[in-house]
């Protein structure tokens, strides 16, 4: 940078900071406080466009290729020796994901539409949603869909149940304790944000490629709003009635059991509903690292440049989302009239 | 053992904050509530206020909000615990009890009733009244017995499969005192049980409150912010302002003999014929002869007053009938009206 830069630079950094203090201390009023930010903005942008800086964006401070070879290295470590370890512990994953394929697979597909229908009957019991079930079903059905629909949704039952053994209690830990949450929430933000390659080459390096990582993938994507839900459900439970038990002499486990839980329902319910719907976000990446089903036809159709392929099974992960975000929420509505936390279903 | 107090609080002082002790020591030395909230920013609830009730009495305590009423009836089953003093119920150290012990007191010694019910609302209304008993380990058909029956003592009967968002907050308040008084506790703490309903509602559940309390004879301490419902059915009103106790007394000493400006602006307004006694300001000369009429020593002035359109002297008479004075029209005209003048005389 030449000296009169540095300069320009520092006098418009100098009159930021200026501009901090002014307004943290309410020296203007609102408005002059206002015009002088959009000249501030207005001045950065025009010195940025007419008088750029060149090459050399941000110093090297520290050599951090060190932090690098010590993380790849680490993980090939991980993978050497606890490689076979990680199989064994995630085995029960990937026979809960296999039985549920081979069960559902194993059905007519009448029944499962029976199934299906019949589900959506009662949580609405009106004749609409039942309908639009029984035809999405026999939709994916007809367009030659129906295994990869089945194996699509056998891994989204697969990472909903997961999620719902780990993100309920987590998230009822969450409610309890101040300090836990202080931790966790960090944590799923983290698990929401990284994108899933991030974490899908590591977690592929360990397991290889096949089911067991896409089901991981999947859960640590799916899992984060049920155990946020489940603590935002059980801490809104109504102060009074917690006060009333607790003056009757509950006990911590009579009170979540018989209070906390029953009330917090609809809440967790409705973090169920959005697992599901994250579960079936991931089936595209997932069938990348050979989870198979629609997310394989889709990204078969990209490949190809088969529009009809990846349109047809995109319809069909679409009318997969619409039964089970319907079906759960009716659910949920239900529930939550039983206890008249809402009015009627409508 | 029949003249130790049903709850005895002594000495409560209860201050919210990080740092109460700081604030403690301050209190001590005399300052007010305004002073050390400025000078340590942490908040009396309650400065060193006692009471004792006794047995078979329903007592009210009675203040605005902001006086620490509801924080000191949260003392007596420890849901808020002091900062310092004393609480004995039944002459037992309410404040030495264990985490077990004390889940053992809230289910067999005491029940409570809410402001705001409280009611539990995914369960029926028989399940919500039998929830205490339940708490407690009783068997599921002796306690929807026990629930059934108090459904109908309260004037629930037919609404026992109901959920309580399908009742007025009437019927809830009463689901709420059924789920209190199936407890078959001793003691009954109310907090404002009344105050979220509708003044005519409000009204008959004092008066079913007290005809119950003629049958089961319970303690109860009564929270409320409402005056005349402090005199309508309490045996002794303690009056908070501020976390600190103003004055105590039976209801016709407060209406009578007001401690201070504030309990004056209350009394102002109540209907004094309610508030008074006849006892308290009946004539006790013993050579009078046995009059043609006469009424309980705890008749209020109101109930007298319709007898003296037939009889101008009206006999008062202990509980074994025995007559032990009289009041006349004039008397209690002048009671009334001798007390509206020093009203008048202190507002000036």
């Amino acid at each position: 940078m030449e000296p009169f830069q540095i300069i320009l630079w520092l006098v418009i950094a100098a009159a930021f900071v200026g501009l901090i203090y002014v307004t943290a201390r309410q020296a203007f009023s609102g408005t002059i406080t206002l015009v002088a930010w959009l000249g501030m903005g207005l001045l950065t942008i025009v010195v940025a466009l007419y008088n750029p800086i060149s090459g050399d964006f941000f110093p090297e401070i520290i050599n951090t290729r060190p932090l690098r070879f010590w993380v790849d290295d680490g993980l090939e470590w991980v993978v050497r020796y606890w490689g076979d370890g990680f199989e064994a512990a995630a085995h029960p994953l990937l026979l809960l994901l296999i039985n549920i394929e081979k069960v559902l697979l194993a059905i007519p597909w009448w029944y499962m539409v029976v199934i299906f229908t019949g589900l959506a009957f009662l949580a609405t019991r009106r004749a609409g949603l039942p309908l639009m079930v029984a035809a999405g079903l026999i939709f994916m059905g007809m367009m030659e869909l129906w295994e990869d629909s089945v194996r699509t949704m056998a891994l989204m039952i697969a990472a909903t149940i997961t999620a719902i053994i780990v993100s309920i209690p987590t998230g009822i830990f969450m409610a309890r304790s101040a300090r836990f949450r202080k931790f966790m929430v960090p944590v799923l933000d983290l698990m929401q944000t990284l994108p899933s390659f991030v974490y899908l080459i590591p977690v592929v390096m360990i397991f290889g490629p096949g089911k067991v990582p896409a089901l991981i993938a999947t859960i640590i994507y799916a899992a984060p709003p049920l155990v946020r839900l489940t603590d935002l459900g059980i801490r809104m439970v109504d102060p009074d009635v917690m006060e009333a038990t607790r003056a009757f002499g509950t006990s911590p486990r009579q009170r979540l059991f018989g209070v906390q839980i029953p009330l917090a329902m609809p809440t967790i319910l409705a973090g169920v509903n959005q697992t599901t719907m994250m579960a079936l976000a991931m089936v595209v990446i997932a069938s990348m690292i050979g989870a198979g089903g629609l997310g394989y036809q889709v990204l078969q159709g990209i490949g190809r440049l088969e529009v009809s392929r990846g349109l047809f099974a995109g319809l069909g992960i679409v009318a997969l989302a619409i039964i089970f975000d319907r079906v759960t929420q009716a659910f949920g509505k239900r529930l939550q009239a039983r206890i008249g936390l809402a009015e009627k279903v409508s | 053992m029949s003249d130790i107090p049903a709850i005895d609080i002594r000495h409560i002082t209860k201050i919210f904050g990080d740092d109460p002790d700081t604030a403690l020591a301050l209190l001590k030395e005399g300052k007010s509530k305004t002073e050390v909230q400025a000078e340590t920013g942490q908040v009396v609830g309650i400065n060193d206020v006692s009471i004792s009730v006794a047995r078979g009495q329903i007592y009210v305590v009675m203040g605005l909000s902001g006086s620490g009423k509801s924080t000191l009836i949260r003392h007596v089953n420890r849901l808020i615990d002091p900062t310092s003093g004393e609480i004995e119920i039944n002459g037992v150290d309410v404040l030495g009890m264990n985490l077990d012990e004390l889940r053992n007191f809230r289910r067999t010694q005491i029940a409570m009733v809410f402001q705001k019910f409280g009611l539990l609302p995914h369960r029926s209304v028989i399940d919500n009244v039998a929830y205490g008993l339940e708490v407690r380990g009783v068997g599921k058909e002796e306690r929807l017995a026990e629930a059934a029956k108090w459904i109908v003592t309260v004037g629930l009967a037919g609404y026992e499969e109901s959920q309580p968002h399908q009742l007025s907050g009437g019927q809830q308040q009463r689901v709420g005192l059924a789920r209190a008084l199936a407890m078959n506790t001793e003691i009954l703490l109310m907090d404002e049980a009344f105050s979220a309903l509708d003044p005519l509602i409000r009204s008959g559940m004092q008066d079913e409150l007290m005809v119950l309390q003629r049958e089961l004879n319970k303690t109860i301490l009564f929270i409320t912010h409402d005056f005349d419902e402090a005199l309508k059915i309490g045996d002794r009103i303690a009056v908070l302002k501020d976390g600190e106790l103003v004055q105590e007394g039976r209801p016709e000493d407060i209406v009578l003999r007001p401690a201070n400006a504030h309990i004056e602006e209350f009394v102002a307004d109540v209907n004094k014929a309610r508030a008074i006694h006849v006892r308290s300001i009946m004539s006790t000369d013993a050579n009078v002869e046995k009059c043609e009429i006469a009424v309980p020593y705890s008749s209020r002035c109101e109930d007298v007053l319709p007898l003296f359109a037939e009889h101008d002297w009206v006999g008062v008479v202990d509980e074994e009938g025995n007559q032990i004075g009289y009041v006349t029209a004039k008397g209690i005209i002048k009671a009334l009206a001798k007390h509206q003048s020093t009203m008048e005389t202190t507002a000036v």
